[in-house]
């Protein structure tokens, strides 16, 4: 299998602070690799490292065996492809037009798109089902579509390696799968490499081939998702107690928080407000008027004890 | 290819007649202006004097129309004309450039800053021929770079540049440029007369050499501003997704800062301060014909040359044989039709 790209040794540091140490990686063409890790592990500054934004003090990214710190821009982004999480996107921009600046690297001068760009972006359209959007704005598109417009301006790249940056974190559902289901599909098909940095540990089980587990900007495992998801790595990683299971149809890992033992507290109405007089409870019921108030005199029991709320129980 | 190739022709109609009603809109204003003055010269003249060579002598023609229009009404004409769209084609460069619909030359201080660079290059004796009367938009060019960069600098968060610190840092440095200005003017003595005079609206120069001594800087600016237009669109997805898609950030934004502001100190140099056109003109365009910067640029710069012709012909008529200073106009008749438009496109994304 072809390796697309490969992190060597890779360090960066910003205001002094070492923010990913000796970054030992590689992708192969159409290999999904996931990079999981908690907030501020290092997960966005090592796509914005490979992608160029940000140059590394030391250490080698290739991809497909070429150096990228000796290429310029628009060399650069023929080799590799970045979807960053669809945020703050210039609304009045057509689903076209979008797409069609993938193309950038490949354009002339005047940024003209030949009659092969326009093949390219159709081709791009029809495969991530935005051909029926293509005429609209983007703000007029819903979150998910609007993450699979930044999905197909980057497959417009024509790139052999893709980066995505928690593409699935504001989506539903529906949105997330689909999403997925596209990236996954590409990787099968055309040979694509990809790095995907992801947030939801169950998805990964199912759409990854192999999964790096970055804390405090290190690499602290990588391997296959059953032999890097398991209860001691992610309870080390995230500082959580977390119970892992078994997909029932896939057998592919599932993480379930355990809440560091609040999952088997009992939820049963505090004996403070179980024990009220017909007047306390009137003030009761009326403080306690919007639902979630209800849901917190529940959960957090001691916030509503007998001094906040002046109400005393029978005993008191 | 195209999915649906019956909407093809719809299409390439939509592309070209913008360029059409614009370029119409434009010879119709250049001829007006024209014609209009303390004699008017019917279009008919107008026609005949201009295509003379062509067409031959008319015997209808007055002759002294000739030394009118050549000696007073073509180079104002054209030299307004060429105003207008180096500051509507700036102004809709620096709005893609920093993001925000706010920004114009004027609203982000580089106006003052080229002002305050001209008045410093007028102080200095240059001999009064177009050389000398070049000299004048190098020094506001500087001005204005020094401002720009500047303002960039003290208003930029994180690498974004926000309306807030934009707007704040455009008004503190652009009154301090403004302040410097009235200090030199105020300890000059004989260069006074001039820069006053520059300063109220340029109306006193006339004759070619402005024409002439902004042209080239006008024409360089824009060409560039134009062939920039799809780096413009690419970095309206930011800087680090344009960077990504394969843009030389820097080298890309730079060269913006620098075209713009050419464009507008060579404007500013012989026209004096025309506020509001680089604002209501690209936003216009906006509205009408959409976001794209390969149309916006280029009809920007047709629809600011008609705009302020329009408003030129207004200046010299309301209160003729007075002529108003062009920047009340612009605004007094700019404004009621932004807003109109503004008020239009409510309901849709525009910006």
């Amino acid at each position: 299998m072809e390796t697309m790209l490969k992190v060597e040794e890779v360090s960066f540091s910003y205001n002094g602070k070492l923010i990913l140490r000796d970054i030992h990686l590689k992708v192969h063409a159409g290999e999904v690799l996931a990079v999981v890790g908690p907030n501020g592990a290092g997960k966005t500054t090592l796509i914005r490292t490979i992608s160029g934004v940000l140059s590394p003090q030391k250490g080698l990214i290739q991809v497909a065996g070429i150096n990228l710190a000796r290429l310029n821009p628009t060399q650069r982004a023929r080799y590799l492809a970045v979807v960053p999480q669809a945020r703050e996107l210039p609304s009045t921009f057509t689903v076209f037009q979008t797409v069609m600046l993938g193309r950038t690297p490949y354009l002339g001068w005047l940024g003209n798109a030949s009659a092969k760009d326009e093949q390219i972006v159709w081709r791009v359209l029809r495969s991530t089902q935005l051909e029926e959007l293509a005429e609209r704005r983007i703000g007029e598109l819903s979150g998910g579509e609007q993450q699979r417009v930044l999905l197909a301006r980057a497959l417009a790249q024509s790139t052999p390696l893709l980066l995505l940056d928690e593409p699935t974190a504001h989506l539903d559902l529906q949105h997330q799968s689909h999403l997925l289901n596209l990236v996954r599909q590409t990787a099968d098909e055309c040979g694509l490499a990809v790095l995907l940095a992801i947030h939801d540990l169950n998805l990964v089980g199912l759409y990854a081939d192999r999964v790096l587990l970055l804390v405090d900007g290190a690499v602290q495992s990588v391997g296959t998702p059953s032999e890097v998801l398991t209860k001691t790595n992610i309870e080390r990683a995230y500082q959580v107690s977390v119970e892992v299971i078994t997909h029932p149809k896939y057998g592919t890992p599932l993480i379930i928080p355990d809440d560091n033992g609040q999952a088997s507290k009992d939820w049963s109405i505090p004996a403070a407000v179980e024990n009220l007089t017909s007047t306390q409870e009137d003030h009761f019921a009326e403080a306690m008027f919007s639902s979630q108030r209800v849901f917190l005199a529940k959960n957090y029991s001691p916030l509503y004890s007998d001094e906040r709320f002046g109400v005393k129980g029978k005993r008191g | 290819m195209n999915p649906n190739p019956q909407h093809q022709p719809a299409r390439q109609l939509r592309r070209t007649h913008p360029y059409l009603l614009n370029i119409g809109v434009l010879i119709f204003a250049f001829l007006f202006s024209v014609a209009v003055g303390s004699v008017y010269i019917p279009p008919k003249s107008v026609f005949h004097v201009l295509f003379q060579p062509i067409l031959g002598n008319d015997p209808n023609t007055v002759p002294f129309y000739s030394t009118i229009l050549f000696t007073v009404r073509l180079p104002h004409t054209i030299l307004v004309c060429l105003t207008g769209a180096a500051l509507a084609g700036s102004g809709a460069a620096y709005q893609g450039l920093f993001r925000n619909p706010l920004a114009d030359p004027y609203l982000i201080g580089v106006a003052s800053g080229a002002g305050l660079g001209a008045v410093v290059g007028l102080a200095i004796h240059w001999p009064a021929t177009v050389l000398g009367w070049m000299s004048v938009p190098v020094a506001a060019f500087v001005g204005a770079v020094i401002t720009v960069l500047l303002v960039y600098n003290l208003a930029s968060v994180n690498h974004s540049v926000p309306t807030t610190t934009l707007i704040l840092a455009g008004v503190a440095v652009s009154s301090f440029a403004t302040s410097l200005t009235s200090f030199i003017m105020l300890r000059s003595k004989d260069e006074l007369h001039r820069a006053l005079a520059w300063l109220l609206g340029g109306s006193t120069m006339s004759g070619w050499s402005p024409v002439w001594a902004s042209f080239p800087y006008i024409l360089i600016g824009l060409v560039v501003l134009w062939l920039l237009s799809h780096t413009l669109n690419v970095l309206q997805f930011g800087e680090e997704q344009a960077q990504q898609l394969g843009i030389p950030v820097e080298r890309a934004k730079l060269a913006i800062i620098l075209a713009a502001s050419l464009t507008t100190a060579a404007a500013v140099s012989f026209s004096g301060l025309i506020g509001f056109i680089g604002l209501i003109v690209p936003h216009a365009i906006r509205m009408i014909w959409g976001s794209d910067y390969k149309h916006i640029i280029p009809l920007s710069i047709l629809g600011g040359g008609s705009a302020l012709l329009l408003a030129d012909i207004l200046a010299r008529v309301v209160l003729a044989p007075q002529v108003l200073p062009l920047g009340i106009i612009t605004a007094m008749a700019g404004a009621p039709f932004f807003l109109w438009l503004l008020r239009r496109a409510k309901n849709q994304l525009y910006w």
